[in-house]
């Protein structure tokens, strides 16, 4: 829990830090106006543009698009897994949902159903070829990531694909890029998510397993747990997370590039789980955690933006500040244990 | 040489944050002398030696090589002096050979630059002679048994020209051939000039070679014994600092024979052989035997792990399937496996984790953990089976291995086990958590269990079974009753003896 609070405060600090910048800088604006015109009225104070509608609204969609299939990713990094195909999987999952209701005449409900069955069944593959086959996680969803790329590319004819022409899916889009209660709806689903994944992971009988078998598989194997059936199912978890978030992210872009779009999604994931407290070694992930992980990563990039930081420096501020976190968890990890070592002695 | 010990640490102390492990330890060892080094587990007998090995650096006192006084301030130091470790971890890797694990981290090398093979061979080839090994130097050393990189490790040291070799707990993992081939081996060294300390539970051991035992006890010396008065009970009473009968207790609850029933029994191991026996309720049943007879082979068949393997299982009048080590589970037979660490407990996790991870089911709603519950059983567990833990939210890895082992105990007492399989349940564990999981086997084979366990430690075997099953190369070669259960008939039976052979050897 200790962990999930100094993120938390980590989280609220960087969010003030953001305006309090915004705010310095109107401040130095008003003051140079006044300098240059002291007859005139000086502009007012404004809301910083952190804190405006659209600017909540878009970080809130974007928390919400990439919480979703974060949340998976943790799972199966828990396990002591990883998965790269998530990125490609939403490119995969985008076009069979735009191209099922424009060019196939799907209904909603059905696109819905065959981007959930397909991510669904993929997920259980990786699981099936991690668990049965005894290949490594890394090289299989390695070859996913190249393999669905290239099925969407391909299956889209390398084009873009959009909604247009699309009839009766607006209840959909609403779910998928509206809002709900008044909060966007990525955002909602995500909440709603978690807190699901929450029960799932931390009082759930399986996500103890999870947890148990991310640790030691062969002492959760001895204890009668059915490690290969836990393992897959955190896969095929990933996959309809995934497949959710797709159809989420599908509609919050409008349109579907099968080369680009999606690209780089799993590392997002990987680095708010790892953000979050996710140990890539197995065993250690909570669900708070990642959701704030995420929440770090993407307000993040708002502030890059929002600062006017030049947004080719994106990557290297996430990675810069990735680093620092797990720096600063290592270094706290390294005093508690010298602490218990002590108070056992 | 000089008169005087060729090594003499004196006055030895070492805090860490908290405790004092050594105050005012000293130590003698002479040339050519081989000293046991004894003690229960915390006495202090690993960190006197890492001191010796540069590992850490004393608080006070001094040491003398030769009468002249040395600074060891790391190990590249100890190794100067001469002094070679060998731990009970083996430090040995096994993608290179014989030869370039011996001269590994200072391979000569030619007029290239690169490593002179041909020299590193040649080299190598008559240390394994001398040590008995036939083996060629240019065996990979995957290929080896856990004697033989043993070895290689002995060959390493010879290689050095060390004339003080540590080996602390050296026959752990050794078979009993293994082991007397070891004995032998360190009697020859010594015969050489080579001084040697021996760190081992195994009483029998050092009776058998030391010269001279040292006992530690809280950090502190407890006492010596020369070469004559070498006797177990001496050693014991020093460790434990009085006199401690440890024999057979009999048994005082209801038997029920054949309670228990296996068939055809089969492991992946010996994939040919089967093995059949019946359990009485009530009784301990040991099993003895080398290590690789296929004893821990044939329990992981019967409980499940073995997915080649295969068992035909009776506990009363029902006939029960096993497919899986929860089939197992739910039919009330559990395994304290042999690897505490890898197998037995999930070490990053608590106590109480630990402890109801099989039976999380009972402690549920609507699959639904309640921690609640989990503790109130967690609680019961620790104080039952008297485990020294801050509390239940303790990670394992912070206790004992007696406690980890206990923990291992408590979370299958917790399910009311009807077959308690044991196997190797005291290794590493101190001389006072060994007795106390003696009790606990006693009080559930008295209260209606049957319990088997597999043991190589001799002693344990004869002290705390009621019968004693020996297997040979992955079949039973005979069950021996309490009033035949002695060490001749149960090495007769390990080496492949009938039953009848090894009465008539004894007579």
């Amino acid at each position: 829990m200790k962990k999930e609070i100094g993120l938390l405060v980590l989280f609220v600090v960087l969010c003030l830090t953001v305006c309090g910048i915004e705010l310095i800088q109107q401040l130095r604006v008003i003051h140079e106006f006044q300098l240059a015109h002291p007859n005139e009225v000086a502009p007012v104070v404004q809301l910083p543009r952190f804190l405006s509608q659209a600017n909540l609204t878009n970080t809130g969609n974007l928390i919400g698009l990439y919480g979703v299939f974060s949340l998976g990713l943790g799972l199966v990094i828990i396990t002591g897994g990883i998965d790269l195909s998530v990125g490609s999987l939403c490119a995969l999952t985008g076009i069979i949902l735009t191209m099922g209701v424009t060019e196939w005449h799907w209904s909603w409900q059905i696109a819905t159903l065959v981007v959930l069955a397909v991510s669904g069944l993929l997920g259980f593959t990786h699981g099936v070829l991690i668990t049965r086959g005894k290949l490594q996680p890394f090289i299989v969803t390695l070859c996913g990531l190249l393999l669905y790329r290239g099925i969407a590319r391909f299956i889209a004819g390398d084009s873009t694909k959009g909604f247009s022409g699309a009839e009766g899916i607006e209840p959909l889009r609403v779910f998928a890029s509206g809002k709900l209660f008044g909060i966007p709806a990525p955002f909602a689903i995500l909440i709603v998510l978690s807190i699901v994944m929450w029960f799932v992971l931390h009082r759930s009988i399986y996500g103890r397993y999870l947890l148990a078998v991310g640790r030691n598989e062969q002492a959760a194997r001895f204890s009668g747990i059915n490690t290969q059936l836990v393992t897959a199912s955190a896969y095929v978890i990933a996959g309809l997370l995934t497949g959710i978030s797709g159809i989420m992210i599908a509609f919050y872009t409008n349109s579907v590039g099968p080369s680009n779009h999606g690209n780089f999604y799993e590392l997002y994931g990987i680095a708010a789980a790892v953000l979050g407290g996710c140990s890539l070694r197995g065993g250690e992930g909570s669900v708070v955690g990642i959701v704030i992980g995420t929440a770090l990563l993407l307000v993040l990039q708002n502030l890059v933006n929002l600062l006017g930081i030049p947004s080719s420096l994106n990557f290297a501020v996430m990675g810069a500040v990735v680093l620092f976190g797990v720096l600063a968890d290592q270094l706290f990890k390294n005093r508690a244990a010298k602490k218990t070592v002590r108070a056992a002695k | 040489m000089s008169n005087g010990p060729l090594l003499s640490m004196r006055g030895i102390g070492k805090r860490f944050p908290g405790v004092i492990a050594l105050d005012n330890v000293s130590l003698d060892i002479g040339a050519g002398e081989v000293v046991a080094l004894c003690g229960e587990n915390g006495a202090g007998k690993s960190t006197m030696m890492k001191i010796l090995g540069g590992v850490y650096q004393p608080d006070a006192g001094e040491l003398f090589m030769d009468g002249v006084a040395v600074k060891i301030n790391n190990v590249t130091d100890s190794m100067k002096l001469r002094v070679a470790f060998i731990h009970q971890e083996l430090n040995v890797l096994d993608n290179l050979d014989v030869a370039a694990n011996v001269f590994l981290g200072r391979e000569p090398k030619n007029a290239l630059g690169l490593i002179d093979f041909k020299k590193i061979h040649a080299d190598t080839e008559p240390l394994l002679k001398r040590l008995g090994l036939e083996l060629s130097s240019k065996t990979p050393l995957e290929k080896l048994s856990i004697a033989q990189k043993q070895m290689v490790e002995i060959a390493k040291a010879l290689s050095l020209n060390s004339r003080i070799i540590i080996m602390d707990e050296p026959t752990s993992s050794l078979t009993l051939t293994e082991t007397d081939r070891l004995l032998e081996l360190v009697l020859e060294l010594k015969k050489s000039g080579v001084s040697i300390v021996y760190i081992s539970h195994r009483l029998s051991e050092v009776e058998h070679i030391a010269d001279r035992v040292v006992v530690l006890r809280d950090g502190k010396n407890a006492g010596e014994l020369p070469k004559a008065d070498i006797c177990h009970d001496k050693i014991v009473s020093l460790m434990v600092g009085r006199e401690i009968k440890s024999s057979y207790t009999a048994s005082t609850g209801a038997k029920t024979p054949g309670f228990f029933k296996v068939r055809n029994a089969r492991s992946s191991r010996y994939p040919a052989r089967t093995v059949e026996f019946d359990a009485t309720r009530g009784e301990i049943l040991g099993f003895a035997g080398l290590v690789g007879a296929g004893r821990s082979e044939i329990v992981k068949a019967m409980v499940g792990l073995d997915n080649a393997g295969s068992a035909e299982v009776t506990i009363g009048d029902e006939r029960i399937s096993i497919n899986s080590p929860a089939d197992a589970i739910g039919h009330g037979i559990f395994l304290v496996p042999e690897d505490r660490r890898g197998e037995g407990l999930v070490t990053g996790m608590s106590v109480r984790e630990n402890t109801t991870l099989p039976s999380l089911k009972k402690y549920s709603t609507f699959n639904l953990i309640s921690k609640e519950r989990e503790r109130k059983v967690t609680d019961e567990q620790i104080k039952s089976l008297n485990i020294k833990t801050p509390g239940g939210e303790t990670l394992v890895l912070n206790l004992s291995g007696g406690n980890q082992q206990k923990v291992v105990l408590g979370k299958w007492l917790s399910m009311n086990p009807k077959v308690m399989i044991l196997d190797e349940p005291t290794r590493g564990i101190d001389v006072g958590a060994k007795a106390e999981i003696y009790r606990l086997m006693r009080e559930l084979a008295d209260g209606g269990g049957v319990i088997l366990m597999i043991s190589s430690d001799m002693e344990e075997v004869l002290n705390v079974s009621d019968r004693v099953a020996v297997m040979h190369e992955g079949k039973i070669t005979g069950i021996l009753e309490r009033e035949h259960c002695n060490e001749e008939n149960v090495m007769n039976l390990a080496v492949g003896k009938t039953i009848a052979a090894a009465k008539a050897a004894v007579n």
